[in-house]
C-alpha cells in the first residue's frame, strides 16, 4: 500500500537537462524564480510562460506530469485570484457593478489582470523549479549539488557535509522505513487495529500504535548504523574524498546561456516594452 | 683459428648440453628447495597471530555509567593466525558480539590486553589516525543488512569507506569495481538498495569492507537475519575471500552448518572460551556443547545417537555425503 509513493519526483532521462551539473541547476533555478519575479510588462508576462513552456519540452517530460504537479495548488492559486478580482481597485469605471444581499461587488479590469498575473507567475515558478530540479535531478545528486554548492560556507563553521549526509542517509531510509511501517501497520491490524474508520481524530489516534514502535526502531536502526559508520572509518569531512567528481560540461554553458538570455530578455521589455499592451 | 677452436669444441657441445641439463635440474632442485623454505618460512610468519588477546576481560556499566558492572567476557585468551578461517560459536548473551567489538575497537577491554599484528592496542596512548587504520584493517559486517548501507545507490555505498579514508577518486573507482566484482554484484552497482534481497544487501556490505583493503573482516551473525538462499550466497562469498584474498576471518554466528566450514571453532559461554579447535574435534564434544546450550551439526548428532544406540560408524567427516556413504558401508558390511 504505501509501497507506491514515488519519493523526490525524480523521473530519469537523458534530456539536456538530465545531463546538466546539479549545482548549475541549483544556481539556474534561482535565477528563474528572481527572473519571474521581476517580470512587470505584459510582454515579459508572455516571455515568462513561453519560456517555462519551453523548458517543459527540453526535459522532455510529460507535460501531464507537469500538471498534475499543479494540481495540489489549484486550490491556492483560484483563493489568491478569487481575492484579486475583488478586492483590487481600478481607476476607470469597474466592469461589474451589482449589489448583493448589502455587498457592493465591483470588479475593475485591473483586478481581472493582477489575477491572471498573479496565476501566471505562481504556475511558471512551480513549474519551471520542478522541471529544472526535482524532475530532472536524482535526489541523491541534488544533496551532492547543494553539499558543494555551499561548500565555502564551511569556512564560517557552518555543517555543510553533516547537513547533507543527513539528507542522504535520510532518503536512504524513507523506503525501508515505509516498508516497517507497512509491517507495523498490519501487525497492528492483525491485533485487530482499526486505520480506516471514524473520524480524523479517530484515524489519527489510531496511529499512534504504529508510530510508537516505528520510533523505537529508528532509534535502534540509527544505533546501529552510527556503529556501522564508525566501523568504515567515518569521521564526518576530515580527509574525506569523494569517488565522483561534479564537472560543468558545455551544456551547463549552453543552458547557463540560455537563461541569461532569458533574463535579459524580461528587463528588456520591462523597460522598452512597458506600453505594449499595457493595461 | 677461429674455425678450428669452434670444431674443436664441437665434441664438447654434447657435454656442455649434459652439463647444463644437469645444472637445470640442480638450480630446479635448489629452487625447490628455497620455496619450500620459504613457504615454511611463510607459515611461521603466519603463525605469528594477527589478533591476541591476553587476558582480556570487559563489563558493561560501572560506577561512571551508575549502573551495577556486568561482566560480559572474563579472562579471554584467544589468538587468530593470519588468513585464517576461525567461526565463534555461543548461544545469545554469551558475549561473541562483544568481542566482534573489542576486536574492531568500538569497545575497550575493561582489563587485559589485545594485540593486532603484533601491536599493543590501547586507546589512551592512540592517535585518531592510528584508531581509523586499525578499523580499515579489520573490517566488520553486521548483522541487519540495513542498518550498514549508507548511500542511495551500491556503488556509491561501496565508495563510502574508501572516500572516508581520504582514496584518491580513481583508485576509489577501481577499488568499487573489484570489490563488486568480488562479490559477484557488479551488474547492480545503480541500484538503489532497497531493490536487493537480504542476501544481496549483505554482500553490498561486504564490498564495502573489501574496499577499504581489510587483513581481516569480522562477520557479526551476518546470516542471522537472511533466508537461506541469502545464506548460501553470503557464505560462499566469505569462503572466496578467505582462500582467494588470504583475508583473515572472524566469522561469530550460531548457526552449526555454517561453522561447520570454518578451519577453527571457538566456543564461547558466558564470557569465557569453553572449547576451541577444528570442527571435527569441537563438534565431537556433543555433550559438551549440548550443556552450553548450543546444538551440533546434524551430522554429528546423528553420529552421536548411533553410538549411544550401539551403532558405531567409523566416521570422523563433518561432510553429509561422505556420512551417508560411511554409514553405506556400515550396513553393506553388516549385512554380508
Amino acid at each position: 500500500m504505501l509501497k507506491d509513493i514515488t519519493l523526490g519526483q525524480f523521473f530519469p532521462g537523458n534530456s539536456l537537462l538530465h545531463r546538466a551539473d546539479p549545482r548549475m541547476k541549483i544556481i539556474l533555478s534561482f535565477m528563474y524564480i528572481v527572473f519571474v519575479f521581476m517580470a512587470n510588462s505584459t510582454v515579459s508576462y508572455v516571455l515568462t510562460a513561453v519560456f517555462t513552456v519551453f523548458l517543459v519540452i527540453i526535459s522532455t517530460i510529460k507535460p501531464i506530469i507537469v500538471l498534475k504537479a499543479l494540481k495540489p495548488v489549484v486550490f491556492i492559486m483560484l483563493f489568491t485570484a478569487f481575492f484579486n478580482v475583488f478586492w483590487t481597485k481600478g481607476d476607470a469605471a469597474p466592469l461589474v457593478d451589482v449589489s448583493f444581499l448589502g455587498l457592493n461587488i465591483r470588479v475593475y479590469s485591473e483586478g481581472i489582470w493582477f489575477a491572471l498575473k498573479m496565476v501566471v507567475r505562481l504556475v511558471c515558478i512551480l513549474t519551471g523549479s520542478c522541471v529544472l530540479l526535482t524532475y530532472t535531478t536524482s535526489p541523491i545528486s541534488l544533496t551532492d549539488g547543494l553539499e558543494r554548492l555551499l561548500a565555502p560556507l564551511k569556512v564560517i563553521k557552518l555543517p555543510v557535509h553533516e547537513f547533507s549526509m543527513m539528507i542522504t542517509i535520510a532518503l536512504r531510509f524513507i523506503p525501508t522505513l515505509i516498508e516497517e511501517t507497512d509491517k507495523i501497520m498490519n501487525a497492528q491490524k492483525a491485533r485487530g487495529a482499526d486505520f480506516s474508520s471514524g473520524g480524523l481524530v479517530k484515524r489519527a489516534k489510531a496511529l499512534l500504535p504504529v508510530l510508537i514502535p516505528l520510533f523505537a526502531s529508528s532509534f535502534r536502526r540509527a544505533g546501529e548504523l552510527a556503529t556501522a559508520m564508525e566501523c568504515r572509518c567515518y569521521r564526518g569531512d576530515n580527509g574525506r574524498t569523494r569517488m565522483t567528481k561534479l564537472k560543468y560540461t558545455g551544456v551547463d554553458a549552453v543552458l547557463l546561456l540560455i537563461m541569461a538570455a532569458f533574463g535579459a530578455g524580461v528587463i528588456l521589455s520591462n523597460i522598452y516594452l512597458k506600453s505594449v499592451l499595457a493595461i | 683459428m677461429d674455425f678450428q677452436s669452434s670444431t674443436v669444441r664441437v665434441p664438447n657441445i654434447q657435454q656442455a648440453s649434459v652439463l647444463h641439463k644437469n645444472n637445470i635440474r640442480c638450480r630446479a632442485f635448489f629452487a625447490r628447495q628455497m620455496s619450500a623454505k620459504r613457504k615454511a618460512k611463510k607459515l611461521e610468519e603466519n603463525k605469528i597471530p594477527f589478533i591476541k588477546m591476553e587476558n582480556v576481560s570487559y563489563s558493561y556499566g560501572g560506577e561512571d555509567e551508575g549502573e551495577p558492572l556486568t561482566p560480559v567476557l572474563k579472562n579471554i585468551d584467544l589468538e587468530i593466525e593470519k588468513g585464517s578461517f576461525v567461526a565463534v560459536l555461543g548461544h545469545n548473551g554469551s558475549g561473541k558480539s562483544t568481542l566482534a567489538k573489542l576486536i574492531n575497537l568500538i569497545l575497550t577491554p575493561t582489563e587485559g590486553k589485545l594485540f593486532i599484528d603484533g601491536k599493543e592496542i590501547s586507546e589512551n596512548d592512540m592517535t585518531e589516525d592510528e584508531l581509523y587504520e586499525i578499523r580499515r584493517r579489520v573490517g566488520m559486517v553486521f548483522q541487519n543488512p540495513d542498518n550498514q548501507l549508507v548511500a542511495t545507490v551500491v556503488e556509491e555505498d561501496v565508495a563510502f569507506g574508501p572516500e572516508n579514508l581520504g582514496v584518491e577518486p580513481s583508485e576509489i573507482r577501481r577499488r568499487v569495481d573489484e570489490a563488486l566484482e568480488t562479490v559477484g554484484m557488479s551488474e547492480y552497482k545503480k541500484h538503489s538498495p532497497h531493490q536487493l534481497s537480504g542476501g544481496q544487501k549483505q554482500r553490498i556490505a561486504i564490498a564495502g569492507i573489501i574496499a577499504m583493503l581489510p587483513e581481516c573482516i569480522v562477520f557479526d551473525e551476518s546470516t542471522a537475519m537472511l533466508d537461506p538462499g541469502g545464506r548460501k550466497e553470503v557464505m560462499a562469498t566469505v569462503e572466496k575471500l578467505n582462500r582467494e584474498k588470504g583475508i583473515t576471518i572472524l566469522y561469530i554466528t550460531h548457526n552449526m552448518d555454517e561453522a561447520v566450514r570454518a578451519d577453527r571453532v571457538v566456543v564461547i559461554n558466558d564470557g569465557r572460551i569453553c572449547l576451541d579447535g577444528t570442527p571435527t574435534k569441537v563438534f565431537s564434544e556433543v555433550e559438551q556443547l549440548r550443556l552450553v546450550g548450543l546444538d551440533v551439526p546434524q551430522v554429528t548428532e546423528l553420529m552421536y545417537d548411533l553410538e549411544n544406540a550401539g551403532v558405531s560408524v567409523d566416521h570422523k567427516e563433518l561432510d553429509e555425503r561422505k556420512c551417508a556413504e560411511a554409514i553405506l558401508r556400515l550396513y553393506k558390511s553388516r549385512r554380508s
